[in-house]
């Protein structure tokens, strides 16, 4: 692909609300996890919560839209002016040829789980549940429309861990198709019941913080995030980065359990560096999937030892943000472009005893480094896998 | 500005919904040649999936493969070629429904398989596994203008990477109380295999479209010809796909007119094979 400008982008994380407060808990290794206390759930698990969400009330204007999931999605597109570049963009290519496309697993669905406990004598919902602007999957694209002012394609990708990651893929196409000049992609996901008692069903849950790459790792710490990039062509000013390639797959292979050799994330991070024009050993830096589940990190250790080799320097960050699902591919973007800028890679948190079984240089501290190309992975219940190729601004 | 034209072709179709028991089926009905008599759809238990898988695939899963088994078979490729992309504008009602339900109980105990078909690209997932196909899927919602949004990324991905896709959008109503709230009164799914121009398939008749995207409004959205059968049009999200459907039937040269929501259309122009 011809590569294209990150020409603005923000993140809102259970590390804080835009890219300084994230910059700076990246820095110092430090974990937004916390022993789980979420509404009434005792689950003994650790989730990653966005502080001050509760009170991150949105405009009256747009009460019908009002839920976790979107409130999410306000605070997250407050930071890092982010506003003001949609707004520049908006004024340069029209509302019309800019697309909105965002990944979601929940959408608002906590205030529904929440109103099915308030059922009428006839098994109704209370009158204040709102399907259309909260509940569904949609509801976050025709929120952030809404809010953005803009007129251009919006849909809303849902392919569970996978779909803040796809839609760079998507909105790589529709730009280069001429579609549209530019798109605001990224993803939001909310802390929900069925989320984290559905992980819990499926014995997912890390009872402790979560631990990628650790040989006792028992799985994963759930969070919740907003992130946000803006794509355009032809940049006025230099971008924050350039995303070079997209790749995607699928396992076809189980629902919930990936390929044991990796097979599909294999074919995901070959299509991305070819899309890229790049060679295996471009790679400097890969953000793992990492979601610390046993399997889940045996299957990309094989697969990105296949495809890069055993030397390039690997770590998940979701030992800092939690798994953030639908939002995870966003998130990872962004701290990839931060690594870009900054010229750091970041740890990869929790690691007390690395599992001798995993062979990839998986990294435990920070490392100053001067990034030119970065990976990302993403993969999802379903088999789905997606990876990006993010390249320095210079 | 100059109009960005996706030039494709639909190289098999797929339709399964009240009364529209196939494509092949209600090709007539949609000709105007038959009248459109309201049936329950019938959802088969999908063959292409294993005894136990089959028991337990939801109505979303058996409605999506039904429709995707008979676009494939109507353009002779090989299902484990293709890439996929599922449009529609939630995951399944029953299960959504169940964990809900599941929720609000003071066990809060979760069936795991529930939740793991919970994620709208559970019907992807199934198809993929079934056809053993490690090609690109995505799911997605664009509420009511789902379809629209399907065709516009799975014929930007036919341009992009030059193979065909496989779109398939489907519906499938929640049970009370969400039904309420999401009244849709049928099951509706549809699937259309889109290739390049350059490929034209032996087995369907291959109807050229021309997908451009409008943001002023030149028209309504085109309605079907039959009051009825428009009235489930704008019920399901996937029935938005019945004027297309009913101009590949009646196989004219015509402009078909979706709404993709937001003040965005999907202006598209059939061209019948040998027009």
């Amino acid at each position: 692909m011809k590569p294209l400008a990150i020409t603005a982008y923000t993140l809102t994380t259970a590390l804080g609300a835009g890219r300084a407060p994230t910059l700076e808990a990246l820095r110092s290794e430090r974990t937004g996890l916390r022993p789980a206390r979420f509404l009434d759930v005792e689950l003994p698990t650790w989730i990653g919560a966005v502080e001050g969400l509760d009170a991150a009330m949105l405009p009256a204007l747009w009460n019908e839209h009002d839920c976790r999931n979107n409130r999410l999605a306000w605070l997250g597109l407050q930071h890092d002016s982010f506003l003001e570049a949609v707004a520049r963009a908006r004024g340069r290519w029209g509302a019309a040829r800019v697309a909105v496309l965002l990944g979601t697993s929940t959408a608002g669905l906590l205030e529904t789980e929440l109103g099915y406990r308030r059922r009428g004598p006839a098994g109704e919902l209370p009158e204040d549940i709102r399907y259309e602007a909260r509940q569904n999957t949609f509801s976050v694209g025709a929120f952030v429309r809404r809010a953005l002012e803009l007129r251009g394609p919006t849909f809303v990708v849902s392919t569970a861990c996978s779909s803040s990651a796809k839609v760079y893929a998507t909105a790589a196409r529709m730009i280069d198709a001429s579609l549209v000049d530019a798109a605001v992609v990224g993803g939001v996901d909310s802390l929900c019941l069925t989320t984290l008692y559905g992980f819990n069903s499926l014995e997912l849950l890390s009872p402790d913080v979560c631990r990628p790459w650790d040989a006792q790792r028992r799985g994963l710490s759930i969070g919740e995030a907003a992130a946000f990039a803006l794509l355009e062509r032809d940049p006025v000013d230099p971008p924050h980065a350039w995303l070079l390639g997209t790749g995607e797959s699928n396992d076809g292979y189980h629902m919930s359990t990936p390929h044991p050799e990796g097979a599909g994330a294999i074919a995901a991070m070959r299509a991305a560096l070819a899309d890229a024009a790049l060679a295996p050993a471009a790679i400097g830096y890969v953000n793992l999937h990492g979601t610390a589940t046993p399997t889940n990190d045996a299957s990309e250790d094989a697969a990105v030892r296949a495809v890069l080799g055993g030397d390039v320097p690997c770590s998940s960050t979701k030992g800092a943000t939690g798994h953030t699902l639908g939002a995870a591919g966003g998130v990872e973007a962004a701290i990839c472009v931060l690594a870009l800028e900054h010229g750091f890679i970041p740890a990869g948190l929790h690691v007390r005893e690395p599992d001798p079984a995993l062979a990839l240089p998986y990294v435990r501290a920070n490392r100053d480094a001067r990034l030119r190309a970065v990976l990302s992975n993403s993969f999802g219940f379903g088999g789905t896998n997606a990876s990006l190729v993010l390249g320095a601004a210079t | 500005m100059s109009v960005a034209r996706l030039h494709v072709s639909v190289l098999g179709v797929g339709l399964c919904g009240p009364g529209l028991a196939s494509w092949s089926d209600a090709r007539r009905v949609l000709r105007g040649d038959a009248p459109w008599v309201e049936a329950a759809t019938a959802l088969a238990p999908p063959s292409r999936l294993p005894p136990a898988e089959r028991r337990r695939a939801g109505p979303s899963i058996r409605l999506a493969m039904a429709v995707a088994d008979e676009a494939v078979a109507a353009c002779g490729l090989d299902p484990s070629t293709l890439a996929t992309v599922f449009a529609a504008s939630g995951g399944e009602g029953s299960n959504c429904h169940a964990l809900c339900e599941a929720l609000a109980a003071p066990e809060r105990l979760v069936s795991p398989t529930r939740f793991t078909n919970s994620v709208q690209n559970a019907p992807a997932g199934f198809w993929h596994i079934a056809v053993a196909s490690h090609g690109p899927s995505t799911s997605l919602s664009a509420y009511d203008a789902s379809f629209a949004a399907g065709l516009l990324e799975a014929a930007v991905q036919v341009i992009a990477n030059g193979h065909p896709v496989l779109l398939v959008a489907a519906d499938v109503p929640y049970p009370d109380p969400l039904h309420r709230l999401r009244p849709l009164p049928h099951p509706v799914g549809t699937a259309l295999v889109l290739g390049p121009t350059t490929q034209a398939s032996g087995a369907s008749a291959c109807v050229q479209l021309a997908i451009a995207l409008e943001s002023e409004r030149a028209a309504d959205a085109t309605r079907c010809r039959d009051a009825a059968l428009d009235a489930l049009r704008g019920a399901v999200p996937a029935a938005r796909a019945l004027p297309l459907l009913e101009a590949m039937a009646a196989a004219e040269r015509r402009c078909v007119m979706l709404d993709a929501g937001g003040g965005a259309w999907l202006r598209v122009d059939l061209e019948p094979a040998g027009a």
